[in-house]
C-alpha cells in the first residue's frame, strides 16, 4: 500500500504522557472487523475518546481543540500488546505521520514503518522536554528531519538524533515498501525454498 | 573451535535468504498461519498489486477471532464478522490455501490447532498476524506475530524483512510448589521483568522447570513471552517434544521422521553460548499468581497485597490510573475480592491440561451462584478430549457448561464480552483496559486459580482447595 513520502515534518504535536499505551486502547478489537483499510481514524482511541453513548470525553486530549498536529507524542512503551497493524493505520488515518516516544513496542514500531508512520525514539529526558514545551505552549512546533535523523523543539532549538536503519530510511524517504523489494528477488527465494527441510 | 551457538542462532541463521547492509535480513518463513481478522487487507493488497501467493501449501487458515462460541451451526449473526469469515473462505479458496473454517473438525484457535495437528515443528520459522504466535516457540521453533503488511509479504514471497533481535535467556531451576502451573511461572517472570522488560529480545527458557514441563505447559509459557515485550520465546526440543509430535497428522512420517529427529537433536543451545541478557530465578519463589492491574506485568503471588506505586516499575500516574480502572487500592489484599465472571480458554490456557486442572478443583463442588463462567476449549480436538476423558461430566455436575471453540472472551470480538465494571478471573493473556469488553476488569490467572474463583465466587488461593 503506497504511503506519503517522508522527508522533513514541522508540526505542532498532540501530547499523551501515558505509559504502556497498548494497541487495544489505540484501536479496540471490536473495530477490527473491516475487510478494507479505511476509516480507522474515526475509532482511534475510541474508548478513551468517547463515552458509552458516543459523546466525546471532554478531558481526553484528542477532544481538546488546543492540541492538534501531525505528531503524536506518547509515554514509554508505546504500542505494546497486540500485533494489529490497524493500530498504526488508525493513527495514520487520523492524520498523524510521526509518533514520538522514549520506547516503542517492537511489533508496533515495525508495523508503523511499514505503513509510512515514522516512529521516533528519543531519550526519556528529551521526551520530558517535549512534554514541557507543549505544556508551556500548545502551539509549540517540533521538526522531524528524516534525512538528518534529528528531532528539534523549534522554539528552543533543542535537538536530538534518532536511529533508523539505512534500508528503512530509504523506503520512507521514497514511499517504497518491502513488498516491492521482495518481489524483485523471487527467484533467489525459490532457490532457497527448494533446499528447505520443511 | 567454532563459537558455541544458541538454539535461536541456529534456527535464525538457517533462514536468512539475504542480508541487507544497514538493514534487516530477508527472512524465510516455513509456516504461515492466517485468520479472518488480520488477513483480508493483505489479500486485498495482493489483488491491488496484481501478484500471486507464492507457496500456498505453506499457509494454513483457521477462523477463530470473531466466531461465536454457541450455536456454531447457525449463520453468524453479526454481519461484519460474517463478512470477514466469508472473505477468509473466498480468499483461501481462490489461492488454494487450506482452510479450517467454522464447523470444520479441525477448527479452533490458530495457536492451538497448529501444534495439535503437527504443523508446528522444531527448527521451523512460523509467523501469523497475531502476537501470540510466540506459542509455537514451545517446540524450538522461531515463531512470532506480524502485522498485516507482513502477512502480505509472506503470502507473496514467503519472506519478511527482520532485523535479528537480541537474545535473552531466562533460567529457572528447582521444583515448583503445589498448585503452581506454567501460567504462574510465566506471570511470575513477567511481573519480575515488567510488561516491557524483554522488548527487543527473543527469549530462550531454560532450566529444570521447563525441562520437566509438558508441551501444553511450554506452550503457555512461550505464548505469554510477548506480554513482557519479547518478540517470542522458545524452548529447546527434547524427548517430550518428539513424543508429543510423533504420529500427529502433519508431522513427518517414516524415514522423514528419523531424519527430522536427527536434525532436531542438533538444535539445543550449546554449552558456553552467550546471551545479551540473562535472568535466573528459583522455582521455590513462585506461588500461584494473579494480576491486579491493566498490563500483564502488574501481577503478584496470590497471597500478597497489591503493591504501592513505589514498588512497581510503571510510572506513578500510569499505576494510579491502572488501579483506578480496576477499582483497587494500593496495599489491599487480593484474596477475598468478589468476582463476577470466570473465563477458561484462549491460546494461553485452552488446551486439555487446562481443562483437567480446572476440573480437578471443581470436582465435587458447585459453581458459585454469583459467577458466570465461560469455559471455551481451544479447538474441536480439545473439545472431544474433554468429552472422552469424562471431564465434561465433572464440569456439568458442578454446574458448568462447555462452549464451542474460539478466541471468545480473550479479546471479546464476538458476543462473549465481560460487562463494564465487572470482574473476571481469566486464563487468557491480556488484562488491558477493555480487552474483555468495554469497561471490563480482568484478573489474569491459571486454570487452578480460575477454578477456585469459580466455586467460591471470590479470589481464592487454590492451595486451600487441593
Ligand atoms: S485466544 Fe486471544 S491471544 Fe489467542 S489468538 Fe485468540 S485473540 Fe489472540
Amino acid at each position: 500500500m503506497a504511503y506519503d513520502k517522508f522527508t522533513v515534518l514541522t508540526s505542532t504535536a498532540v501530547p499523551m504522557p501515558i505509559e504502556n499505551v497498548d494497541t487495544d486502547q489505540i484501536i479496540p478489537a471490536r473495530f477490527l472487523k473491516a475487510t478494507k483499510r479505511e476509516g480507522f481514524g474515526d475509532n482511534l482511541f475510541r474508548d478513551w475518546r468517547y463515552n458509552g453513548d458516543d459523546t466525546p470525553k471532554q478531558d481526553f486530549v484528542l477532544n481538546n481543540p488546543i492540541y492538534s498536529g501531525k505528531i503524536l507524542v506518547g509515554g514509554r512503551n508505546f504500542g505494546s500488546g497486540s500485533s494489529r497493524e490497524h493500530a498504526a493505520w488508525a493513527i495514520y488515518d487520523y492524520g498523524f505521520r510521526c509518533v514520538v516516544s522514549s520506547f516503542f513496542a517492537d511489533i508496533f514500531k515495525g508495523n508503523s514503518i511499514n505503513i509510512g508512520l515514522l516512529p521516533v525514539q528519543v531519550s526519556p529526558e528529551f521526551l520530558d522536554k517535549i512534554f514541557k514545551a507543549i505544556e508551556a505552549d500548545p502551539k509549540a512546533e517540533l521538526e522531524v528531519n528524516l534525512p538528518e535523523q534529528t528531532i528539534t523543539i523549534v522554539a528552543t532549538g533543542e535537538q536530538e538524533s534518532f536511529a533508523i536503519n539505512g534500508y528503512k530510511k530509504h523506503n520512507m524517504l521514497n514511499g517504497y515498501d518491502d513488498i516491492d523489494y521482495l518481489q524483485a528477488m523471487k527467484d533467489e527465494i525459490k532457490t532457497f525454498a527448494e533446499a528447505s527441510l520443511y | 573451535m567454532s563459537t558455541p551457538k544458541s538454539l535461536f542462532d541456529k534456527v535464525w541463521d538457517a533462514h536468512v535468504v539475504r542480508k541487507i547492509e544497514d538493514g534487516p535480513d530477508v527472512f524465510f518463513i516455513d509456516r504461515h498461519f492466517i485468520h479472518e481478522v488480520t488477513s483480508p487487507v493483505a489479500f486485498l493488497g495482493l489483488e491491488t498489486r496484481g501478484i500471486d501467493v507464492l507457496f500456498p501449501e505453506r499457509t494454513f487458515a483457521t477462523a477463530d477471532h470473531n466466531t461465536p462460541t454457541i450455536n456454531q451451526h447457525l449463520p453468524v449473526a453479526d454481519p461484519l464478522s460474517a463478512n470477514q469469515l466469508k472473505a477468509l473462505e473466498t480468499n483461501t479458496a481462490k489461492y488454494g490455501i487450506s482452510h479450517w473454517g467454522l464447523g470444520h473438525a479441525k477448527n479452533g484457535i490458530v495457536h492451538v490447532v497448529g501444534p495439535e495437528n503437527g504443523i508446528t515443528q522444531p527448527g521451523m520459522t512460523i509467523v501469523c498476524g497475531d502476537s501470540h504466535t510466540s506459542t509455537h516457540g514451545a517446540f524450538g521453533a522461531i515463531a512470532f506475530g506480524i502485522g498485516t503488511s507482513e502477512v502480505e509479504m509472506v503470502l507473496s514471497s514467503q519472506c519478511i524483512m527482520q532485523p535479528k533481535p537480541k537474545k535473552m535467556r531466562v533460567t529457572i531451576n528447582g521444583k515448583l510448589g503445589a498448585a503452581v502451573m506454567p501460567k504462574d511461572v510465566t506471570l511470575y517472570i513477567i511481573s519480575q521483568l515488567s510488561a516491557a522488560g524483554a522488548t527487543g529480545y527473543f527469549v530462550e527458557y531454560a532450566g529444570d522447570v521447563f525441562r520437566n514441563m509438558s508441551m501444553e505447559g511450554r506452550m503457555t509459557v512461550c505464548n505469554m513471552s510477548i506480554e513482557m515485550g519479547a518478540r517470542g520465546g522458545m524452548i529447546a526440543p527434547d524427548e517430550t517434544t518428539f513424543s508429543y509430535l510423533k504420529g500427529r497428522e502433519l508431522a513427518p512420517k517414516g524415514e522423514a521422521w528419523d531424519k527430522a529427529v536427527a536434525y532436531w537433536k542438533t538444535l539445543p543451545t550449546e554449552e558456553g553460548a552467550t546471551f545479551d541478557l540473562e535472568y535466573n530465578f528459583d522455582a521455590a519463589d513462585i506461588e500461584p499468581q494473579i494480576t491486579y492491574g491493566t498490563n500483564p506485568g502488574l501481577g503478584t503471588g496470590i497471597s500478597q497485597h497489591i503493591p504501592t506505586a513505589n514498588q512497581v516499575k510503571d510510572g506513578e500516574a500510569s499505576y494510579k490510573k491502572s488501579l483506578g480502572y480496576m477499582g483497587f487500592a494500593e496495599n489491599e489484599q487480593i484474596t477475598g475480592k468478589p468476582i463476577d465472571y470466570v473465563f477458561l480458554g484462549s491460546c494461553t490456557n485452552g488446551r486439555i491440561e487446562d481443562f483437567r486442572a480446572f476440573a480437578s478443583i471443581v470436582k465435587g463442588r458447585k459453581k458459585a451462584d454469583n459467577v458466570t463462567a465461560w469455559l471455551v476449549p481451544g479447538s474441536h480436538i480439545v473439545e472431544s478430549q474433554i468429552k472422552e476423558e469424562g471431564i465434561l461430566d465433572i464440569l456439568n455436575d458442578a454446574g458448568f457448561e462447555l462452549r464451542q471453540p474460539g478466541c471468545s472472551a480473550c479479546l471479546a470480538m464476538n458476543d462473549d464480552k465481560i460487562p463494564a465494571g465487572k470482574y473476571a478471573v481469566s486464563t487468557s493473556n491480556r488484562n488491558f483496559e477493555g480487552r474483555q469488553g468495554p469497561g471490563a476488569r480482568t484478573l489474569l490467572a491459571s486454570p487452578l486459580v480460575a477454578a477456585a474463583a469459580a466455586v467460591t465466587g471470590k479470589v481464592t488461593d487454590p492451595r486451600e482447595l487441593i
